[in-house]
């Protein structure tokens, strides 16, 4: 059993960034993530959005950056592991890491999201074999062969964009009538001869032995069923709170986001939520950090007040 | 540290190896594959002398990678007396990753 000052689950942007002006606090720090750092950095190819790097940026090459920040301190300690269960309702926050069990006065849940499945029944048997939820790592298994990109937001958009320049045919399948990603990426889209958009339209089943050899599409409006082949399909449907931890009493969505005020404070006493876990609408890692900042803040001063 | 098995050592280090291998094809370039690589670190350190675990740079060496159909990285394939016995696609946790070696490979 080790105690700190504060756990921060999650060392994506928010919680590197709230780690960090924690550190700067001189407060007992420790950072738990169960992989490298960087959270959904490490599934985006390029960050064109985030301040102060005008030719934009890697993802991986951003997490490198804001976690080699936090080597000066000394009061920071890492932990490799996942958060299996939270108590958090008491005085001294209790948090099972593994089989490991961890105290804290205050509790920082940067826990992030994980990409949304269609839900099909075989959908399992397909991943890594066909079925995709990055672009940048899988594009190349598919060169010159049919794929199909579900989904209708910005990630749908962009991976399509990288996909063109390597599939033989990409067929983005939305629900909607039209795209909710922003429009520079619509007609960058609309450039290349291989893209074809199939509109109000849900794929219904998947097909093949071993491998992904092609998908049924559904047209919504004239209820039709279609084959098409396809070696590989990238799912972006959006995203789902990463948080199978989340002890009941913390107030959530309907998606299972945690509601906090704008000071990162969740209804709990010394618990904050930052980042993209939060119930909010813009998630970007430049709002993450922002939020791993406010957080830390409250934390700090909610144990300046505790401990007087 | 895991190390490296490329397509000319993964007959005498993989299928003609006496213990299990767990093998790692990952590329420089791959966010999820960076995700995971302290994990298989980690692993390879624990498990050293029961479990040998090993990483294939999938650029570098494209015959093993297609032999065994691998759509996605990182994937993760267990072998044991050179048969595959499992297979693992994405950013997996250490703890998933710790049963899974226990039971399918030594179990």
């Amino acid at each position: 059993m080790k105690r700190f000052d504060c756990l921060v689950i999650g060392a994506g942007p928010a919680g590197v960034c709230a780690a960090l002006y924690l550190a700067r606090f001189d407060v007992r720090v420790a950072l738990v993530e169960k992989l490298a750092p960087g959270g959904l950095l490490l599934q985006t190819s390029e960050v064109e959005n985030y301040p102060g790097f005008p030719k934009g940026i890697k993802g991986y090459e951003l997490a490198d950056a804001l976690d080699a920040q936090l080597a000066p301190y000394a009061n920071l300690t890492r932990i490799r592991g996942e958060v299996q269960e939270m108590e958090l309702g008491q005085d001294v926050k209790r948090v099972r890491i593994d089989d490991e069990w961890h105290e804290a006065h205050a509790v920082i849940i940067c826990a992030g999201v994980r990409y949304k499945s269609l839900g099909l029944p075989d959908e399992h048997k397909f991943i890594g074999k066909g079925l995709s939820f990055c672009a940048l790592c899988d594009a190349n298994f598919f060169r010159g062969q049919k794929v199909a990109v579900v989904g209708g937001g910005n990630s749908a958009l962009e991976e399509s964009l990288y996909l063109a320049k390597i599939a033989s045919e990409v067929h983005i399948i939305h629900r909607r009538d039209e795209f909710r990603g922003a429009p520079i990426y619509v007609s960058r889209l609309k450039e290349h001869a291989n893209v074809h958009f199939e509109y109000s339209t849900v794929v219904s089943a998947l097909h093949g032995d071993t491998a992904l050899e092609g998908i049924t599409l559904k047209r919504l409006h004239s209820g039709k069923e279609e084959f098409l082949p396809v070696q590989g399909m990238f799912i972006f449907i959006g995203f789902l709170p990463a948080g199978h931890f989340l002890p009941a009493e913390l107030e959530v969505d309907e998606n299972g986001f945690i509601h906090t005020d704008l000071e990162m404070r969740t209804k709990l006493p010394g618990v904050f939520a930052a980042g993209d876990i939060r119930a909010k609408l813009c998630r970007q890692v430049v709002t993450a950090v922002g939020d791993g900042a406010t957080a830390a803040n409250s934390a700090f001063t909610y144990l300046e007040r505790k401990h007087g | 540290m895991a190390s490296a098995v490329t397509d000319n050592s993964f007959d005498s280090d993989v299928l003609q190896s006496s213990t299990p291998v767990l093998v790692d094809f990952w590329a420089p370039w791959c966010g999820p594959c960076r995700a995971i690589a302290p994990v298989i670190d980690e692993l390879a350190a624990e498990f050293e002398g029961k479990v040998s675990i090993l990483k294939m740079n999938v650029d570098e060496n494209p015959a093993t990678p297609g032999k065994y159909g691998i759509r996605a990285i990182p994937t993760l394939i267990l072998f044991k007396n050179g048969e595959v016995v499992e297979q693992v696609t994405g950013a997996v946790s250490k703890s998933n990753l710790s049963v899974l070696l226990n039971e399918k490979a030594l179990g």
